[in-house]
């Protein structure tokens, strides 16, 4: 056999990735020195989101499984917080990632085994009707849960010493922000190992080709399971964060319209790129506020939107932008 | 030469139809064999069974001494089965060189991991790329499998399968749906590979050029049974094969 030397990837290597990421994350950092605390407090919300549906497309976009269900892990996550600080009074942010993390692994781990035994709209019925147990649950258990009351969640400790005593929406607005930054970007980092790793590469094999990935020895229903476990963690783990943000979980989040959402976001940034969801997120989150604002038929509006972009932007705004950029690069 | 494959009375029915009807059927280690037969004979149900995508309603397959008929794809695989298919089966939206270090990766049990960059393996992406140079597609690596020529696109199906290391290859209609004129040349590379490597290979075919010059054996199948068995030479002076399968060149006696 001859010796032919490998070039790399097609795919954007670590250092090609960091030159949109450190900009980026540069703004990131600044922008609570030059915005309001409702803005900066607005943008976190978006963070939050980013880590939902980056862990959502985990799924559609590299597994080609369609969740309806992913309201479900949010609000797993949202709750096991809510619980940890009604029933053990913990106050640590960092034992409610870990809580959260454990609960959604045990979580997804049943859910999975269910809903991997099947694709496509099986799989999305599934995933949808599962999370409506839960969501069941969290309406009906109101002893336990608060019922549509919700439950309370204080601000938390933040690395065992920042706490949120006095001013709470300066807090909000500065050191937990900065602590959502920090574990949104550990989450886009351990996210891009994932879908770089051979593992990623063997779940958009089963994607693109099934029975293929059978016939390279790719056991598709593990990796499926997999996948389904990591993809609910993250959002999972973004449910955690949003809790003390919100300062309160209702039912409201594990219901399937807010998996609809979930979707609508990924698909809106555009679920064939990495960057898609996040960036689907964080406008999805101003489009709504804005909405929400602007007129109480703001379902309706945000509806109008989704179908005129989806009609005339199918490749999401990150689809497009990096055509645009091509072409304009091009000439 | 050894025994590496046998079926012992091997059978699949879809509903009242024998798809596959008590078929002994044997790969000598090795040898390239050719399996032909008209539509509807009982070849790809055969490859199904033997590499797993179906399951045998009754009887028995053997691979290097072990009994696997109720042995899994992938432990069919790992046990050193492969194969490739008919209408090509490939990953689409990933380069072609992706497409072959996927099987490697999966080969080394390396999917499973999480946590290394696939870029990390250099000695994968070399290997894949040296696959992709023995089947003439170097030059190829980067492009999209889906938006390669059918004859490209059937080269990296069998390359994919070949990357996996098999002892035993099964191709299903290699040259389908290919130009005359691109036959011969993927036969040649196919052919060159599989002897170099001694890889037995058993490949279902229509073109009787193909058949012919290219196999060691010849099993004709008709109707879910072996109709015939044999060399090249045999097989061309076989009566039934002739009037059945491929027809006489003079017209047959009255």
């Amino acid at each position: 056999m001859s010796v032919v030397t490998a070039a790399p990837m097609e795919h954007r290597s670590p250092l090609r990735s960091l030159g949109w990421a450190i900009p980026a994350l540069v703004i990131l950092v600044i922008l609570p020195w030059v915005t309001d605390q409702y803005q900066t407090i607005l943008l976190a919300y978006g963070l939050v989101m980013g880590i939902a549906a980056l862990g959502f497309n985990l799924l559609l976009g590299y597994t080609g499984l369609l969740s309806f269900g992913h309201s479900a892990y949010f609000g797993v996550g949202a709750y096991t917080v809510a619980l940890m600080v009604k029933y053990l009074g913990v106050t640590s942010m960092e034992l409610f990632l870990a809580g959260a993390i454990v609960a959604c692994v045990l979580v997804t781990a049943v859910f999975g085994v269910a809903c991997v035994r099947y694709t496509r709209i099986f799989f999305g019925i599934l995933t949808m009707a599962l999370s409506q147990v839960l969501w069941s649950l969290a309406f009906k258990f109101f002893w336990v849960t608060g019922g549509t009351d919700g439950l309370r969640v204080p601000t938390p400790t933040l690395l065992g010493f920042v706490t949120g005593k006095g001013d709470k929406i300066a807090f909000l607005a500065t050191a937990y922000y900065y602590y959502v930054l920090g574990v949104f970007i550990l989450a886009v980092a351990v996210m891009w190992v994932i879908v770089n790793s051979p593992f990623g590469r063997a779940l958009q094999a089963i994607r693109d080709n099934e029975v293929r990935a059978e016939f390279v020895g790719i056991q598709i229903r593990r990796y499926r399971w997999v996948a389904f476990m990591v993809s609910g963690v993250f959002t999972g783990l973004a449910g955690a964060l949003w809790v003390p943000l919100n300062g309160l979980t209702t039912p409201d989040i594990m219901h399937w319209t807010f998996s609809g959402e979930i979707v609508f976001m990924t698909v809106l940034g555009g679920f064939r790129s990495f960057t898609g969801p996040i960036i689907g997120a964080i406008v999805f989150n101003y489009l709504k506020t804005y909405a929400v604002g602007y007129t109480v038929y703001w379902q309706g509006l945000l509806g109008l939107i989704l179908v005129v972009l989806v009609l005339s932007l199918p490749t999401g705004i990150v689809g497009t932008a990096d055509r645009l950029w091509a072409r304009w690069r091009a000439k | 030469m050894s025994v590496l494959l046998e079926t012992r009375g091997l059978l699949k029915q879809f509903g009242e139809f024998r798809a596959v009807d008590h078929v002994d059927f044997r790969v000598q280690e090795g040898e390239v064999l050719a399996l032909i037969g008209s539509n509807g004979a009982g070849k790809t149900t055969l490859v199904n069974l033997i590499s797993g995508l179906l399951r045998a309603d009754a009887g028995h397959i053997v691979f290097r001494g072990q009994d696997v008929t109720q042995q899994t794809v992938h432990q069919r695989i790992a046990a050193g089965i492969a194969r490739s298919f008919q209408l090509v089966n490939l990953f689409d939206q990933l380069s072609a060189l992706d497409n072959v270090a996927l099987a490697i990766f999966s080969r080394q049990g390396k999917t499973r991991k999480l946590h290394t960059l696939a870029e990390a393996d250099r000695p994968v992406w070399q290997e894949a790329m040296d696959i992709l140079h023995v089947f003439r597609m170097e030059t190829k690596a980067r492009i999209l499998a889906g938006g390669l020529a059918q004859g490209e696109r059937k080269l990296l199906d069998v390359a994919i399968a070949y990357a996996l290391k098999p002892k035993l290859l099964f191709l299903d209609e290699p040259t389908s749906g290919v130009s005359t004129r691109e036959k011969a040349p993927i036969m040649d590379t196919i052919s060159a590979v599989v002897r170099s490597e001694h890889i037995s290979a058993a490949i279902i075919e229509h073109d009787m050029d193909v058949v012919f010059s290219y196999s060691d054996r010849i099993v004709a199948m008709h109707q879910g049974t072996i109709l015939a068995d044999g060399t090249p030479d045999e097989i061309r002076r076989d009566e039934k094969v002739l009037t059945m399968l491929i027809g006489t060149p003079e017209p047959p006696p009255r």
